[in-house]
């Protein structure tokens, strides 16, 4: 007979802030590595292109970018090719918008499943923004190509060192994306105005980010209150590294990690708390 | 199987759990309210939107749908839990499975639990069989390389076979039950919470889910909380039987004193007269075109409708738009809660708008076998393609016993409640 007060699970109405259940989430790794192969086997089931949406959407984008803000208002890109310019934007902002955006549905998108089995929530999102890498990684593979087509052209861009630091760069929008997510899903649970909120907040912010601008042409007295928006140094600095265009800015990136590790933080002890009750008031 | 196993040590202890859950609608003004209470908590001051009717039981109020609840469950026991609609039984479930957390108590658990609430949880129609054992057992907590190990197991119990590499959405609804069952029945884990999932397939797999469920418990000690209205299969399953009523626990011990004391609650509301107040409004589609105030039973002393008698009862209710042709529908439930026959009285009657309308009816229930049988009763209209809107709809409108002779010793379990005339 084991020792009788050894309990493996206590359910209590609340538990503490510092309760993160982190090591419960790497229990369930499987089940990660399980929805992963479901959203994948089922994500192009019955489509024509198929994959090739992957593409598409970038290059469409880029390309009206390209006409709008290059060609009509003619916004200068630092010396970049202009194409590649706005598909470097694109492709990093592309990843922390969708893991913001997919993210913020979890408990309302979820609720069907979360109602009838227990598992560390957190699986849900974390599942979200791993899943959002793949278009991630194609669209690095196409705007690489694109930059050989331009190599080929005689246009050169400057890849330099600080490619290095692209992981890093990943690993904070896939943190902040699903830290601002998480905090938007949860209280979206009761209060269904946020959801609306998003996708327009979303686009708002795309334009106070560097995505389709240069840093060099923010007028100085804006710079510092832009730059202090924390996807601003990470979409200038994973332009620096794969173009060579404008600068690698170290000390706003610092402040955009704190940020996002505040925003992570705050994100996932609300969600903990959310996931407890929201069956209740979802 | 007279398991009572005190001396085995307790894997759940329920401590004066209470689950508090919000009547009427949520949202719309919450958030000032929501702000207010929590601004009240933070100083430990009374919170301003609990003082009006905390009684419960109100609209837009609270309602406790466990209301102090303990309970010590020894290791291989398997318990039934009883009780009517909303005695609380589901919500039990559905804090030990974790799905939502208590208002206050404590849930201590030892041993890795798992919850088949519904079967098919998290299938997608999209994979495969084969990939959706996989998905399934990994939501319900498997670990991959244990469904590899059971996976020729559990595709042999499913009897699926032939199909196990075709999108699921192919499958028929009973092929999908069986696959879905077969993956939560090979589940290892130690407590297992089962929610009338029992229920699937025909009657021959149905017959095999609970020949497993019954050597699991039997064999390999796991621990079992079953939630039914088939009393046949509590019997079958059980060797502890629970009745929850209103939120409380009224009986705790053997299975057979249990099921007995459970069908005797539906005898006790048999009653002559109902009043139809908000919480017996049988289901969400209504158009609420009338709603039944009253009904009384005439002519009559006690309930048990005997041979050669007929139900006479007084219906009122009130017109709350104008109807062209009113219909009553009369659906006879047995004590599992199953629907076991039907009477209408069509096209009786025009109402216009706002006038209160009484009419008398008589219900010839001679077919109807002996036992305790509730009543759904709906006032309908139906349109000129013929289809049935259903208007008003109350839960129980309507208890009564029926005491018959029949031409042989007549078991509801092996002949069904209706017996029609003799053959000729």
């Amino acid at each position: 007979m084991a020792g009788k007060e050894e309990w493996t699970t206590v359910i209590r109405p609340k538990t503490g802030i510092f309760d993160l259940k982190l090591g419960e989430v790497w229990q369930y790794r499987d089940l990660i590595y399980m929805f992963l192969k479901r959203n994948f086997n089922s994500a192009y089931k019955q489509t024509i292109l198929g994959p090739l949406w992957f593409l598409i959407t970038p290059l469409m984008s880029s390309s009206m970018y390209t006409v709008i803000f290059g060609q009509i208002a003619g916004i200068s890109t630092d010396g970049a090719p202009q194409f590649l310019f706005y598909l470097a934007g694109n492709t990093a902002w592309g990843y922390f918008s969708s893991c913001l955006t997919s993210t913020s549905s979890t408990f309302t998108g979820n609720a069907g499943l979360f109602g009838k089995v227990y598992f560390p929530r957190l699986v849900s999102p974390i599942t979200t923004v791993i899943y959002a890498l793949l278009s991630f990684f194609i669209q690095v593979v196409l705007m690489l190509a694109v930059m050989g087509i331009y190599a080929i052209r005689g246009v050169y861009v400057q890849p330099n060192m600080h490619l290095l630091l692209i992981p890093a760069l990943i690993a904070e929008m896939a943190l902040m994306g699903m830290g601002f997510g998480i905090i938007i899903s949860s209280v979206t649970t009761k209060y269904r105005d946020l959801r609306i909120l998003v996708s327009f907040g979303v686009s708002l912010w795309m334009y106070a980010t560097p995505v389709v601008y240069p840093v060099s042409q923010i007028p100085e007295h804006l710079r510092k209150i832009i730059m202090l928006n924390p996807m601003a140094p990470i979409v200038s600095n994973f332009r620096y590294a794969f173009l060579g265009s404008g600068s690698f800015d170290w000390y706003y990136w610092g402040i955009s990690w704190i940020v996002t590790a505040v925003v992570l933080f705050i994100g996932i002890v609300i969600f903990n708390r959310v996931e407890k009750t929201f069956m209740d008031t979802v | 199987m007279t398991g009572n196993n005190s001396d085995a040590p307790v894997v759940i202890r329920i401590k004066d759990v209470k689950k508090q859950y919000r009547l009427g609608t949520i949202g719309g003004g919450t958030l000032k309210g929501d702000l207010q209470s929590w601004w009240a908590r933070l100083r430990h001051k009374e919170d301003p939107n609990l003082k009006i009717g905390q009684e419960g039981h109100v609209r837009n109020e609270k309602f406790m749908a466990l209301d102090g609840i303990s309970l010590d469950v020894h290791k291989g026991e398997a318990i039934g839990l009883i009780g009517s609609n909303g005695a609380g039984k589901s919500t039990l479930l559905k804090l030990l499975s974790r799905v939502t957390a208590p208002t206050e108590g404590t849930i201590k658990i030892k041993g890795k639990i798992s919850s088949m609430l519904e079967v098919g949880t998290g299938f997608h129609g999209e994979l495969t069989g084969r990939e959706n054992i996989y998905l399934n057992g990994a939501i319900l907590g498997m670990s991959r390389s244990e469904v590899t190990e059971k996976i020729e197991d559990i595709i042999e119990f499913s009897e699926c076979r032939q199909f196990i590499d075709t999108p699921v959405k192919r499958y028929s609804s009973g092929m999908f039950v069986k696959l879905a069952f077969s993956v939560a029945a090979h589940l290892d884990n130690d407590i297992m919470l089962m929610d009338e999932v029992l229920a699937v397939g025909d009657m021959a797999f149905q017959k095999k889910c609970i020949d497993k469920m019954l050597s699991v418990v039997r064999e390999s000690g796991k621990t079992i909380i079953y939630v039914s209205h088939n009393m046949q299969t509590i019997r079958q399953l059980c060797s502890r039987g629970v009745v929850l009523q209103k939120g409380k626990i009224v009986y705790d011990g053997e299975v057979e004193h249990a099921i007995g004391l459970y069908l005797n609650q539906a005898k006790m509301q048999a009653a002559k007269s109902y009043e139809f107040d908000g919480s017996k409004r049988g289901w969400n589609f209504l158009t609420e075109k009338v709603l039944m105030e009253r009904l009384d039973v005439l002519e009559r002393e006690d309930m048990v409708v005997r041979d050669g008698e007929n139900l006479r009862f007084r219906l009122k209710w009130t017109a709350k738009e104008d109807i062209k042709e009113l219909h009553l529908r009369m659906m006879i439930h047995n004590n599992d809660q199953a629907v076991v026959a039907t009477a209408v009285c069509p096209a009786f009657m025009e109402c216009r708008k706002g006038e209160v309308y009484e009419r008398d009816f008589t219900m010839n229930v001679e077919a109807l076998c002996t036992g305790t049988y509730k009543v759904l009763m709906v006032l309908y209209e139906s349109d000129e393609l013929g289809s049935v809107i259903d208007a008003d709809a109350v839960w129980p409108g309507l208890i009564f016993e029926r005491d018959k002779t029949s031409v042989l010793d007549w078991k509801p379990r092996l002949f069904g409640d209706v017996e029609l005339p003799e053959i000729e």
